[in-house]
């Protein structure tokens, strides 16, 4: 489902000021982004900074307040694009009664038509995020990294062009972390566009750009080098306080 | 295909779980049987009122060994209030050439009992042939000779019984839907949202469809429920019940949080419902809250096909009942959706 042919525009995700609020809680505060096709972006801030709502906006399942959502040139919500985005949840979204093979089909067979191709593109997945082994176990004797890996697999399964990730490494084996950030990079190479947030700070060094996020707002954005210079620090958890220092100093003096 | 995906899946889960799927199936024919056992339990002591009646007769009658008959001395203007009030269960009348038994005609296995015991009396103190000159009048106080409590109960309890279980397990099924985030993931694919609504009607339509049966086939064939009408008109009338209760299931599971608080549904939805659905005789304006509540339509339309075995004509107002409110319902479901996704 990969299209290189249509690249009239090289912008992957654009996020015209977007606000969002639940009552009178702000949650996202003019928000506006431009991720480029092709790169691994990430989100990067604590919980309860509006990451998540951001990415559903993203999605198509939450509606912005204002501001304008694009995805592939096309304004979210809307049918031909979804076809071409993989979303994954924060929990992972799954049938607890049915098996992870029955599950993978289930959702397969909302893109995938064919029985035969979808059947060899679950055992492609389950290889994947190694749970080829457990396709026939109930999800509810599932560990919790295990659900989230049965949860990517799912995204993965019909190759889309876009794949939003909401904190998608959350539980799982190191070792495997590394496996699944090889493959998110091969995806890339491919032409994929994969946005994908993190609240921990070591794993943005494996993104192209990011952008910083606390309090429903943007703090800073750029790739991880010119981040890292522009605080003068050496680790991104430094740079990170720089910049909350800075705007909630930024934000005293405005008020003055 | 879409739609299919999603009524498979539901199959599959309800199939992996076996303990919902035995609630759905057997628990509704645990409890018919149940109350066909309350309803249906014979009373072994009777109390005949005597108008007139030869003095042998009597004397057999109080003779009987199997049941205990107490004698009543009654006066004939008083036959109908001691009826209706059930001290006495029938009255025997045998002042003229013929027999007369009155009887309150609600329960046929206490009627049909009661008659036989009268008739023997009869027949062994006249030492002729029962043709001769005995000849019976019955008077039934209410019902007819076949109607027993169960029957009117049983035909209408199917319906109520369809309606709570789907109801509840619908309901739920679609909020955990709501609450473990794969509604989420669905609306985040290509599914269109009528597409999720049918794929659930569908898919409980099915299950809806063997539960009906398998209620249906005991009640008839096992208890011995009379059934006089067309029996697809009957699992007609219960598939839209089952349907109808799927879309407010799911309807309300929108404004509950937990599985619990489906559960507290049951007073404020599905009681109200049992007792103005005509089960029970209730007068004045109070009724009247009936005629807004579909197991009312459901109850009408069951008495029509299997007691009096009418056809499809006297049940079309209750099947157009059914068809408008169900897609109201579908309709609002969809605009529920769309508070999620606009599309």
């Amino acid at each position: 489902m990969i299209n290189n042919s249509s690249t009239s525009s090289t912008s992957g995700i654009t996020i015209e000021s977007v606000k969002k609020s639940f009552g009178r809680k702000t949650i996202l505060s003019d928000i506006s982004l431009n991720i480029g096709r092709g790169m691994i972006y990430g989100l990067l801030g604590p919980s309860g900074c509006g990451k998540s709502t951001l990415v559903k906006m993203i999605a198509g399942i939450s509606n912005p307040d204002c501001g304008r959502i694009t995805i592939l040139g096309k304004e979210m919500p809307d049918f031909s694009c979804m076809q071409q985005v993989g979303y994954m949840a924060q929990s992972a979204a799954l049938y607890p009664t049915l098996s992870a093979y029955e599950n993978l089909d289930f959702f397969g067979s909302l893109y995938i038509p064919s029985r035969s191709l979808r059947k060899e593109r679950i055992h492609e997945v389950a290889s994947l995020v190694n749970l080829t082994a457990d396709l026939k176990k109930p999800i509810s004797a599932f560990s919790g990294g295990m659900k989230q890996r049965l949860s990517l697999a799912i995204t993965l399964l019909p190759k889309p062009a876009v794949l939003l990730l909401d904190e998608p490494t959350v539980g799982i084996d190191p070792l495997l972390r590394q496996a699944i950030w090889k493959q998110l990079r091969l995806l890339r190479d491919e032409g994929v566009t994969i946005l994908v947030t993190t609240h921990v700070m070591d794993e943005v060094n494996q993104c192209d750009e990011l952008t910083m996020l606390r309090e429903g707002s943007i703090l800073i954005s750029g790739s991880v080098k010119s981040i890292i210079i522009a605080a003068g620090t050496t680790t991104m958890e430094e740079a990170f306080v720089h910049f909350s220092e800075k705007q909630e100093n930024g934000g005293y003096s405005y008020a003055n | 295909m879409r739609i299919k995906a999603i009524t498979k899946r539901i199959i599959l889960q309800m199939f992996h779980d076996k303990r919902t799927l035995a609630l759905i199936l057997f628990a509704p024919i645990l409890v018919l049987t149940l109350i066909y056992f309350i309803l249906n339990s014979e009373n072994k002591e009777y109390t005949i009122g005597i108008i007139q009646a030869p003095e042998g007769v009597v004397q057999t009658l109080q003779d009987q060994t199997d049941y205990t008959i107490n004698i009543k001395e009654i006066a004939p203007d008083a036959i109908e209030n001691a009826l209706n009030e059930e001290t006495i269960d029938a009255a025997i009348d045998a002042s003229s050439d013929s027999v007369t038994l009155y009887l309150l005609g609600v329960d046929s296995s206490v009627s049909s009992r009661i008659q036989q015991l009268v008739k023997r009396a009869f027949e062994q103190q006249v030492q002729a042939p029962a043709s001769h000159s005995m000849h019976f009048e019955i008077h039934y106080e209410v019902g007819d000779a076949t109607s027993s409590l169960f029957d009117k109960f049983g035909t209408q309890l199917i319906g109520i019984i369809v309606y709570f279980f789907v109801f509840l397990i619908a309901g739920i099924q679609f909020l955990s839907e709501r609450t473990s985030g794969t509604l989420e993931k669905l609306l985040s694919t290509p599914m269109r949202r009528y597409e999720i609504i049918m794929g659930y009607l569908a898919g409980f339509g099915i299950i809806a469809i063997l539960q009906s049966s398998l209620i249906t086939f005991f009640v008839v064939y096992v208890l011995g429920l009379p059934s006089h009408g067309n029996i697809w008109l009957v699992l007609l009338i219960t598939l839209l019940t089952a349907i109808h209760a799927l879309s407010l299931g799911i309807l309300l599971s929108t404004i509950a949080n937990s599985e619990f608080q489906m559960v507290q549904f049951i007073p404020i939805i599905i009681l109200p419902q049992i007792f103005l659905c005509g089960l029970f005789q209730i007068s004045g304006l109070f009724s009247k809250f009936g005629y807004i509540m579909p197991l009312h339509y459901t109850s009408h339309a069951m008495i029509e096909v299997m007691m009096k075995g009418n056809g499809l004509s006297s049940i079309k107002f209750d099947l157009l009942y059914f068809t408008v409110s169900l897609l109201f319902f579908i309709w609002l479901n969809m605009q529920l959706l769309k508070k999620q996704r606009k599309l």
